[in-house]
């Protein structure tokens, strides 16, 4: 009976791509110049599970390629060849393909088969020049053995005495007892006697079930780590004894030796350098071991399935508050006992909440982690020296905002490195160090995540900003603007699109998107520069989409959720500064600006308690960089709001960033402070947001 | 969230079909009864701005965020009131949650294919599209809608790419 075994795929492919993201770490660690043998295993594991898994599942294309790059892995491994940067170049763009070979089987589209045979060839022209090489290393392992028994080895015949059996499964795994006898034949001299006695009737043979067994010789003196290492993969699916021959004595004292002979991950580690220095072990034996840890604490689950819980939690919430609305009248000693028992229950829900919030959470890493490859091509091509700093990626962000930071984050980065990092020359020129350093920094600050991108390269050439803006209408020349307001100019629409300051931007998407991007998000960016030093770009992100910090507001009988965040203050307004303009609308002077009134009850048609302005409030509500004064009959109390989305079962409506539910189980609608104020943006009003020079 | 499977009220040539009935203005109506997800009482309403006055507003529907809509100011019909017998019908259109306030429901019944007449036309005006045909049992007649299409109108805007 055969097994289904499509429904492993989706896993398969997951587990690849997150695979082929640690390979590629590796490699340009590798790249880095830390050459270490650990890494080489890190990479050779990848590409042996992936080859492994793939010839399971009958994905014969991507099984080959991946053989052959475990073959070239394989001689990095043994240390047959020097890693070159020319093969990690080879091994990065081969991790590409592999990705690309099984991005096209995961949607079942047609592999590029000829992108795959001229990287295959690479491959094989590296190996090739191995012909020299690969004679090498039999030579260059000899000499170690030799030395070593030197150093006063037990007198004995040195070597192992292997007893391998398979379990019956091995073959199907994608474990070959072949290689494992042909890597230990690398080893030394092997000596190989089969053992068929499980070997059934040629009739009820099963080709993919392994019925063999081994028992080998290995001659010389080798590391019992070594022996082991060989049948790393193989090890949890069969009977396996390595005894030294001549003498239990020696080799019960020689695994004492070792930590932990059978714990895979600190064998790893003692293999990781047979012959190098000691000093290196420890600190790779806890990295190897805390690994595990991670690996080993964490489960699959489906983000609709915690969806579905944050739902189930927040209609919790509901009800208990409505529990306390209706418990708050109540008289009586048992009154008093209702009430405290709901305040418990209450921070007993906030508990839940926020575990289940934080469920959704994810490392930043997950988004910083594509940085190391692209400012390592990007900054090949342009011929420019930059080193990429990344601290704080453990700080955790929700999946939804993380999945949406992406781009405009490449894109700052990208800017940083085409525009920002000058030519080592003329940063030598310029007195700074030829390498370029861009840095990226993520941290919490009061319920939100900063990150920012901070470059030493030229910095923002302040003058060209503003003789373009100039050029463009974007200001006018009579009012002298704050240096934070010509920095600010970059994000403008269209500012960045055709022959731009070289210095700033330049290419097809322009500031003003990645500005926008990060604002659909509830963040804000700013950014900061100093000519010939550089510049840091700073976004502030909120924790979670699915959690709002919203200031209630009434308008006659309907309740609106304004965004805490895009709230600058609230204040009674006095009749002196207030303007009606003529063609109607008024404006509020605020200090030195003159703020446009939006009166809420005439946005949204209703019927307010208050129609003067004298009675009711003024919410100065600020997005973009531009603030109007929103015009509300009361305000009310300030909540946590889970926010629903109108257009899962509506659409979008003007005005509204979504809905939520209040204490009572009522709808209360989120107002979408940016679009409002975007309604009331034309040209004569920000003619008027900009400021008097006093 | 009851998960009711798609289905579509369009005859499809199976022998019977049932429709869940209600009363508007006095008139019987009938939709396909594998839209409607549950049946429950009036209750207050969330405004949204900018929508018509059919669209009475949006409830929360255990977490969920779901806009209501009056048939009987949506056909134009007099003194839409809202009392206890008043009931709001949930129904699943294509992959949304809509619900729709009637004068009250009636009951299930079962329909022959050839029990169904198709609508005939209504001269120029009357735009007839999303009724399926009436059904005739008992010697009453209903008339049997088709709730997507309703719902695909462009006026509703409730359902993105019109199904059929």
């Amino acid at each position: 009976m055969s097994l289904d075994l499509t429904q492993f795929h989706e896993i398969f492919f997951e587990e690849s791509f997150e695979a082929l993201d640690s390979m590629e770490a590796a490699l340009l660690k590798l790249s880095a110049g830390e050459v270490d043998a650990e890494l080489i295993n890190t990479i050779f594991r990848v590409a042996h599970s992936i080859k492994g898994g793939a010839a399971t599942f009958a994905f014969t294309e991507v099984a080959a390629f991946t053989h052959v790059l475990e073959t070239l892995l394989d001689q990095l491994r043994s240390g047959k060849r020097q890693v070159r940067p020319e093969i990690v170049d080879v091994l990065l763009r081969s991790g590409d393909a592999m990705r690309a070979m099984l991005l096209a089987t995961q949607h079942k589209e047609a592999i590029d088969s000829a992108g795959v045979a001229k990287l295959r060839a690479e491959l094989d022209r590296i190996m090739g020049e191995a012909g020299t090489a690969a004679a090498a290393p039999s030579v260059a392992a000899a000499p170690a053995p030799a030395a070593a028994a030197k150093a006063g080895a037990p007198a004995a015949t040195p070597g192992w005495r292997i007893q391998f059996i398979p379990g019956v499964d091995l073959l199907r795994h994608g474990n070959d007892p072949l290689r494992i006898i042909r890597e230990l034949s690398s080893l030394g001299k092997v000596r190989v006697s089969v053992d068929a006695a499980r070997v059934t009737s040629l009739s009820t043979i099963d080709p993919e079930v392994c019925v063999l067994g081994w028992k080998i010789e290995l001659l010389g003196e080798i590391d019992r780590a070594a022996v082991q290492n060989v049948f790393e993969w193989a090890e949890t699916e069969c009977e396996l004894s390595i005894e030294r021959m001549g003498g239990e004595a020696t080799a019960a004292a020689q695994s004492a030796a070792m930590p932990a002979p059978t714990s895979t991950p600190a064998t790893e580690a003692a293999t990781a350098a047979p012959h190098a220095d000691e000093p290196q072990h420890p600190p790779r034996a806890e990295s190897a071991a805390r690994t595990a840890n991670a690996d080993g604490g964490s489960i699959r689950v489906s983000i609709e399935k915690i969806d579905e819980l944050l739902n189930s939690v927040g209609e919790l919430v509901i009800t208990q508050s409505v529990l306390s609305q209706l418990a708050a009248p109540l008289e009586g000693r048992e009154a008093g006992e209702l009430r405290s028992a709901l305040a418990q229950l209450e921070r007993h829900m906030r508990a839940l909440q926020e575990s289940v919030m934080r469920v959704r959470m994810l490392p930043i890493s997950f988004v910083f982690n594509r940085f190391p490859r692209l400012v390592r091509d990007l900054g090949q091509r342009l011929g420019k020296k930059i080193e990429l700093k990344v601290t704080g990626d453990s700080t955790e962000l929700d999946k939804t905002v993380l999945e949406k930071i992406g781009d405009p984050l490449v894109h700052l980065v990208r800017n940083s490195i085409d525009h920002g990092i000058e030519m080592p020359d003329v940063r030598v020129a310029a007195g700074k160090t030829e390498h370029g350093t861009i840095s990226l920094h993520a941290y919490h600050k009061g319920g939100n995540v900063i990150v920012e991108v901070t470059d030493d390269g030229g910095g923002l050439r302040k003058d060209k900003i503003l003789k373009k803006a100039l050029e463009r209408g974007l200001v006018t020349n009579e009012v002298e603007l704050s240096e934070e307001r010509i920095l600010n100019l970059i994000f403008a629409p269209g500012f960045s699109t055709a022959d731009v300051v070289s210095d700033v931007s330049g290419r097809g998407v322009g500031m003003d998107v990645v500005r926008r991007n990060i604002n659909e998000l509830g963040g804000h960016i700013q950014i900061f520069s100093t000519q010939g030093q550089g510049s840091t770009i700073r976004i502030r992100l909120p924790l979670t989409l699915a959690i709002l910090d919203g200031q209630l507001a009434r308008v006659g009988k309907e309740v609106y959720v304004v965004p805490i965040v895009s709230i600058v203050e609230t204040i009674q307004v006095t009749r002196e500064r207030v303007n009606a303009v003529a063609g109607g609308g008024q404006v509020f002077r605020l200090r030195d600006d003159y703020l446009p009134i939006v009166r809420l009850h005439s946005l949204f048609d209703i019927d307010p308690d208050h129609t003067d302005l004298l009675d009711g409030l003024l919410m100065i509500v600020e997005a973009d960089g531009k603030r109007v004064g929103l015009f509300v009959d009361e305000l009310m109390s300030q909540q946590q709001v889970v926010i629903k989305s109108l257009e899962t079962n509506f659409k979008q409506v003007m005005g509204l960033a979504g809905a939520t539910m209040l204490g009572d189980g009522r709808v209360a609608l989120i107002l979408d402070i940016p679009g409002i104020i975007t309604r009331f943006q034309s040209p004569q009003e920000r003619g008027l947001q900009t400021p008097r020079a006093a | 969230m009851s998960t009711s499977p798609p289905a579509s009220s369009v005859l499809d040539g199976a022998d019977t079909q049932q429709f869940l009935t209600f009363k508007l203005a006095g008139e019987e109506y009938g939709v396909g009864i594998l839209t409607v997800q549950e049946i429950r009482g009036w209750s207050r309403v969330t405004k949204v701005p900018h929508t018509p006055d059919w669209l009475l507003g949006v409830i929360n529907l255990r977490g969920v965020v779901v806009p209501i809509i009056d048939l009987r100011l949506k056909f134009n019909f007099a003194n839409a009131e809202y009392n206890e017998f008043t009931v709001v019908i949930i129904l699943t259109v294509a992959t949304r949650v809509v619900g729709v306030v009637v004068d009250g429901v009636s009951d299930v019944i079962t329909l022959a294919a050839a029990q169904i007449k198709p609508a005939p036309s209504l001269g120029t005006g009357a735009d007839t599209r999303h009724i399926i045909g009436f059904g005739t049992l008992d010697e009453r007649m209903r008339i049997l809608m088709d709730v997507e299409k309703l719902m695909a109108g462009a006026d509703m805007g409730l359902v993105d790419e019109a199904i059929h």
